[in-house]
């Protein structure tokens, strides 16, 4: 079956998606930058490159990962079918690393033997450190000092994977002030560095790599939902804090008409409480972390802190083709709360015994809230960014039991 | 109009290098940042840079950024950093004030009234570390229609290619960072300046102000032999720091005296 095709070819040469996006950067990086970007152009078409990236997704990741109709609860929502890309089922249990072996095997040909990389809960982290350790690399993971504290078992974990994790303790000590340290690591050792940003965010060509990376997602989703489902999804969910899992599931359907694309954000307390890191939703265009997209800010331009039960979602912007989707129209941006979240991630538990990330569990409660009101014969497509055995300790506080 | 080149020109005239000192508006407190201009201007500096503090200032090393959360705890904004310029205006009126920041905090007022209003208080300079040219051509035809100068930072690793945009939309003075890294770094290298410096003058018929890891006075010497200005940032910022608020005008000053004289024999 051929797919009819909108017309998408995002971003320009300069990586602009519209006004959105760009290389907001100082001077000092322009040049590691251009390397970068010259790198990435070489490569990503080089079939030798695609072979080996290709063969590491398989081999080493688990590719592809399967989609599961959620038979069960969809049941007991009593109304669309929801299937669940199971990226939960990836080597270190996320998306994430699907971009931190491309990222990595760039590094690798461009001869750097040193990568960092910021995170925030510490996925990402684990991700980069995994693959520097699987391609031999020294690896820096820079961490908010905050986070360090609340994410334990994941520091430990990069450090059992031969990472050193830096905890940073300037403005908010989280996921911001991390991307901040590592910019400036990178700036100081541009020779023998590589910058595994996390996300589809930073400056050109970052949100364009990170989202070709993840692109695998949506790719095999094309394939797979008209073996599984009999055609593709009505809508297509994805949460979204920096965007990578969401761009990566929404990619080859944005050209697809018919398919809505609908990217879930953090609603925390509350959007009403001011307590979230809902940027698309709520928050005005500006510039941060060398890109202009939505950003969460004060009248004065600084940029605000976040808050939201799932550590990846905490993140103040939001990638700059997101924006750019939001404005076109061509996907649209909601939020859940916290509470929602839950419900959703103890739904799965339950009728599905799949335990999801905290982050993913935003789609499932949207999926949750709108299966309802749609026909049976409608079919939702929701992305299992995650597994949630990292959650296990914040679901239990949440429900007053210590671990 | 600018006060930038007319400032360069009588240096130049009397064979003199320009020391342009940077602090942090509204740090250690913004009742503290007049006076501490003025009191730079007294002991000696040609050009002053203000930092407009910026909650993730992502190319400055820790000492400026410390300096940067001290100045947002007193919840200092843009528009106090203009009233503090103008009021700087009312006794001084001659030294050139750079602003030096981020680029957020400004699309937020939005360029074209930043610019109105820099033209008003006398603000000659402003050079927004995140904001190449490539990326801000309305933004700085603003600053250029109101007589402000946009400043612009050079790196080791620029490209000549890269020189020349920079030149088309540069004013004032260009500003070449002298190491790789951030701001406060200490490992920098006079012989790729005295390379560096000639080269880029091929491309920019701009004085060129030379910062990033200047910490002494003989630093500062030997840099202001090759090139137009110094420019000394966090080891004042780290003075401000070291200080307790009734010593720090007198500490300071003494530092910039001490940077004037070493520039002066050079």
């Amino acid at each position: 079956m051929r797919l009819r095709k909108l017309a998408y070819n995002y971003p320009d040469s300069t990586g602009h998606f519209g006004p959105y996006g760009g290389i907001y950067v100082a001077e000092t990086l322009m040049g590691a930058l251009d390397e970068l970007r010259a790198a990435y152009e070489h490569y990503s078409v080089d079939p030798e490159f695609k072979a080996e990236f290709a063969y590491e997704l398989k081999h080493y990741v688990g590719r592809p990962s399967p989609i599961y109709h959620a038979r069960h609860w969809s049941q007991k929502l009593g109304g669309a079918q929801i299937y669940l890309k199971r990226e939960d089922l990836n080597h270190t249990g996320a998306h994430k690393v699907n971009n931190t072996v491309g990222q990595a095997l760039l590094a690798k040909r461009m001869g750097k033997p040193r990568v960092i990389a910021e995170t925030g809960a510490g996925q990402h982290g684990v991700a980069t450190a995994t693959v520097a350790a699987r391609y031999g690399m020294e690896c820096v993971v820079y961490m908010g000092a905050e986070d360090v504290k609340r994410q334990a078992t994941n520091v430990y974990r990069m450090k059992l994977l031969g990472a050193t994790v830096v905890p940073v303790e300037s403005g908010s000590k989280t996921l911001k002030d991390a991307l901040n340290e590592a910019m400036r690591d990178w700036v100081t050792n541009i020779e023998n560095t590589f910058y595994i940003i996390g996300t589809v965010a930073g400056p050109h060509p970052y949100p364009m790599m990170v989202r070709d990376f993840n692109s695998v997602v949506s790719k095999e989703c094309v394939v797979q939902m008209p073996e599984l489902a009999g055609r593709q999804p009505d809508a297509v969910i994805a949460c979204v804090g920096g965007g990578s899992n969401a761009m990566g599931i929404f990619h080859s359907y944005i050209e697809v008409p018919g398919v809505q694309l609908i990217g879930v954000e953090a609603a925390g307390s509350g959007l009403a409480s001011g307590q979230h890191a809902a940027a698309l939703t709520a928050g005005k265009p500006g510039v941060l972390h060398g890109n202009r997209t939505y950003l969460l800010q004060d009248g004065n331009g600084q940029i605000i802190e976040t808050h939201s039960i799932s550590a990846g979602l905490d993140y103040p912007g939001v990638g700059p083709e997101h924006a750019w989707l939001k404005d076109s129209g061509r996907a649209q941006y909601v939020a859940i709360e916290d509470s929602e979240a839950l419900q959703a991630f103890h739904d799965l538990c339950h009728y599905e015994g799949i335990i999801p990330a905290l982050e993913s569990s935003h789609a499932l409660a949207y999926a949750a809230k709108i299966a309802p009101t749609m026909g049976h014969d409608k079919v939702l497509l929701v992305n299992l960014s995650g597994r949630g055995d990292k959650d296990m300790a914040t679901v239990a506080r949440v429900s007053g039991i210590e671990l | 109009m600018s006060r930038i080149q007319p400032t360069f020109e009588k240096l130049k005239q009397r064979g003199g290098k320009a020391l342009i000192p940077f602090i942090t508006a509204g740090d250690p407190n913004p009742q503290l940042t007049v006076s501490l201009m003025h009191a730079l201007a007294e002991a000696g500096a040609d050009i002053i840079e203000i930092g407009v503090p910026f909650s993730d200032p992502m190319a400055d090393g820790p000492t400026i950024q410390r300096s940067s959360e001290r100045a947002l705890k007193h919840g200092v904004a843009l528009h106090d950093v203009l009233d503090m310029v103008a009021k700087f205006r009312t006794t001084d009126a001659n030294t050139p004030i750079v602003l030096m920041g981020y680029g957020n905090p400004i699309e937020a007022m939005g360029w074209e009234r930043f610019a109105v209003r820099c033209a008003q208080v006398g603000v000659d300079g402003v050079l927004t570390v995140d904001f190449p040219p490539e990326e801000s051509h309305e933004a700085f035809g603003h600053l250029h229609r109101h007589g402000v100068d946009p400043i612009f930072l050079l790196a080791p690793t620029t490209s000549d290619e890269r020189i020349t945009q920079v030149a088309k939309v540069a004013r004032g003075y260009v500003y070449y960072v002298s190491l790789k890294g951030v701001t406060g770094a200490g490992h920098l290298d006079l012989s790729t300046i005295a390379q560096k410096i000639p080269h880029i003058r091929q491309y920019i018929g701009l004085p060129i102000g030379v910062g990033f890891g200047i910490r002494d006075a003989d630093t500062a010497r030997a840099v202001s032999k090759l090139c137009d200005g110094v420019v000394v940032g966090s080891r004042i910022v780290q003075e401000i720091e070291d200080s307790n608020e009734e010593v720090v005008i007198t500490n300071v000053v003494r530092l910039v005296k001490e940077l004037r004289l070493a520039i002066n024999q050079a």
